[in-house]
């Protein structure tokens, strides 16, 4: 159960900024600063944080959509960012991608058959006869019905064009999926579906997660584990249960704080964390966190916590732990 | 989709009827007729030009003459020109395939050359040769046809003396066959290369600023997510997306191919409907000038309807109703 499939080593990914009338690099933002984490064969790893905070950037990156700035990822003990461009693409339809927005990331000249079986083609790993049925069969996997083969993306709701999404992963027999935040623009009902899709389709193929998400309430249903991202730094990673019942680190505490309960009567005590999130562009000294951390300390100011283990798999970066 | 085409040319009578009276309006209300040029010949007297005008029909008030040249025109009589002394329909016929000739040339040019600058420098944004085509684009854009026009006859006609400095075959020859289409297309080369480099810089922008946006939607990351060819991606997945608005811009230019290039044709003396149009203005040839105007007006209202036709092709989004 625990052999890693992907581990990630202090990976960084920071994005020019350019300015001036020769368009020079004249700053970056550090999307990704120094990530390391190990995501097992089979479990879901949940990637929480605000928005801004680079956990897209991670799941990109990871997958090399975007090339690293620094660091190492491995696949099965790839380096992913050292192939060469045919041998990634090799590697491509292990690793697959499903995106937040169903609406952009279906192609809307293509339809919906083609989209989803394109790749097999592609990669040569069908024949053209047997496409149009392994195309069906996929398509039902995902709750899609077989007429829908020949219709254009616009003609489906954002449920139906998650479930495309989804299909258009999974017909490739992957590995590992990087899901990033698939149900956040859905609506409730339909976000409940398309999770449990999610985790049928985990548990019958054995496929491994990286599951990117700010809804924490998913993220308790899907997990293994769960790391928290913090202005391109984790700044707590653990099992599931061991978070959210002992988080230790004062965001997480804030993050988990706001979550809804629904009980009207209960009375409890919320975090409010002050200001916004720094700019990545320019991340405050110290523990990047110390602007809006209530508990925050001289030491925070000025020394950058370490990312310990605190027993039992437990990661935090934190002064005060 | 025949409703469609059917409810749009019926709509577009109106336009035609309105479109005529303004054109009509114009050139009747400026001041000087066709018989106030004839004051130049030194015979002219008073009663003449009273006599002249009374036998073309300018001494009536202005509705009626409207009134009876768009009768004629519903007919198809354009009526003749004044200075040639024979239909306007056949004086237009004997100069406007001239025209479309160099149109045609110039628009296949221009569609090539702009295309592969646009796409090129879309891929490789902010290199240095998107930044050195930026540069020549805006260059050429800036510059007047009579001006470049001038200076290419003057390096390459009269200075170097590669191609002819005007006309349309060489005078005195006989050409026939093959040695015929190679003297014409020697004096197509310049005023081609003129009308090209001055009109390639704003359609090629518009190729690289359609291609940049279709390049940073989630459906491209999905492609390459795949693990498709890249030139799958550029060529299928961005490029027919890019196209798009790109139908509307190539089929609003075909009226164009009609309509000549009244400067360039002047300059190079190329006995283009562009020429002859402009020789009209100056004496006032009021049916030759209207009949073309009304021509171009027919071919522009046609070509909006056949681009809204194409564009719902090309576009499963579009439904035409």
């Amino acid at each position: 159960m625990s052999e890693p499939l992907i581990e990630v080593k202090n990976l960084k990914k920071y994005f020019p900024i350019r300015g001036g009338i020769l368009q020079r690099t004249i700053g970056y933002v550090k999307a990704v600063d120094g990530v390391t984490f190990t995501i097992n064969k089979g479990e879901t790893l949940s990637l929480v944080g605000e928005s801004g905070c680079g956990k897209s950037t991670v799941g990109r990156t990871i997958i090399r959509l975007y090339d690293k700035t620094d660091g190492e990822v491995f696949y099965k003990s790839i380096p992913i960012h050292n192939l060469k461009k045919n041998e990634l693409r090799k590697l491509r339809p292990k690793m697959q991608l499903v995106f937040q927005d169903p609406f952009s990331s279906l192609n809307p000249r293509l339809r919906v058959g083609d989209a989803i079986g394109e790749a097999l083609l592609d990669h040569g790993l069908i024949s053209r006869n047997e496409l149009r049925d392994k195309v069906i069969e996929t398509m039902e996997i995902c709750g899609l019905a077989p007429y829908h083969v020949d219709r254009y993306p616009h003609e489906f709701s954002g449920g139906q064009r998650q479930r495309i999404g989804i299909a258009r992963a999974l017909i490739l027999d992957p590995e590992f999926i990087v899901l990033d935040e698939p149900v956040s623009s859905l609506d409730v009902s339909i976000q409940a579906q398309i999770i449990n899709l999610l985790m049928d389709l985990q548990q019958q193929k054995g496929l491994t997660y990286l599951f990117i998400s700010h809804d924490l309430s998913v993220v308790e249903h899907i997990s293994t584990r769960v790391a928290v991202m913090y202005l391109g730094n984790i700044v707590e990673m653990a099992s599931r249960d061991e978070l959210f019942d002992h988080p230790l680190h004062p965001y997480t505490q804030a993050l988990l704080s706001a979550v809804p309960i629904p009980d009207p009567d209960l009375k409890r005590e919320r975090i409010i964390l002050e200001g916004d999130i720094p700019s990545p562009a320019n991340p405050p000294k110290g523990c990047k966190f110390h602007t809006r951390c209530p508990l925050a300390k001289d030491i925070c100011r000025e020394q950058v916590p370490e990312y310990k283990d605190v027993g039992g798999g437990h990661f935090v970066a934190c002064h005060l732990v | 989709m025949a409703q469609f085409i059917v409810r749009r040319l019926l709509q577009s009578i109106p336009t035609l009827i309105g479109a005529s009276i303004i054109i009509f309006l114009i050139f009747a209300l400026a001041p000087g007729d066709y018989v106030t040029r004839q004051f130049e010949n030194p015979k002219m007297t008073p009663e003449r030009m009273e006599q002249l005008r009374a036998l073309y029909g300018l001494d009536k008030p202005l509705p009626e003459r409207y009134v009876s040249w768009a009768g004629n025109m519903l007919r198809g009589e354009m009526g003749d020109s004044l200075m040639f002394k024979k239909p306007v329909i056949s004086v237009i016929n004997d100069f406007i395939w001239n025209s479309f000739l160099l149109g045609v040339a110039i628009m296949f040019f221009e569609w090539l050359i702009a295309s592969i600058i646009g796409i090129y420098s879309a891929i490789r944004q902010y290199s240095v040769f998107d930044a050195i085509a930026t540069l020549i684009i805006f260059m050429l854009y800036s510059l007047p046809s009579f001006f470049l026009g001038l200076l290419l006859l003057k390096i390459f006609a009269v200075d170097l003396r590669w191609f002819p400095v005007g006309g349309m075959i060489t005078t005195g020859s006989n050409y026939t066959g093959w040695a015929h289409i190679m003297d014409v297309a020697k004096h197509m080369v310049l005023p081609v290369a003129t009308l090209t480099l001055i009109s390639v810089g704003g359609l090629s922008r518009y190729f690289r600023t359609n291609m940049l946006e279709v390049i940073k939607q989630d459906y491209i990351r999905t492609a390459r997510a795949k693990g498709l060819k890249e030139r799958t991606v550029i060529f299928k997945h961005a490029l027919r997306n890019a196209l798009l608005p790109l139908i509307t811009l190539f089929t609003l230019e075909i009226p164009s191919l009609f309509a000549g290039a009244m400067i360039t044709e002047r300059i190079y003396n190329w006995p283009g409907i562009g020429k002859v149009v402009l020789q009209a203005i100056y004496v006032r040839d009021y049916p030759l000038f209207l009949g073309y105007t009304m021509l171009i007006t027919v071919l522009t209202i046609l070509a909006n309807i056949l681009a809204d036709v194409l564009y719902g092709i090309a576009d499963p989004r579009v439904r035409l109703k």
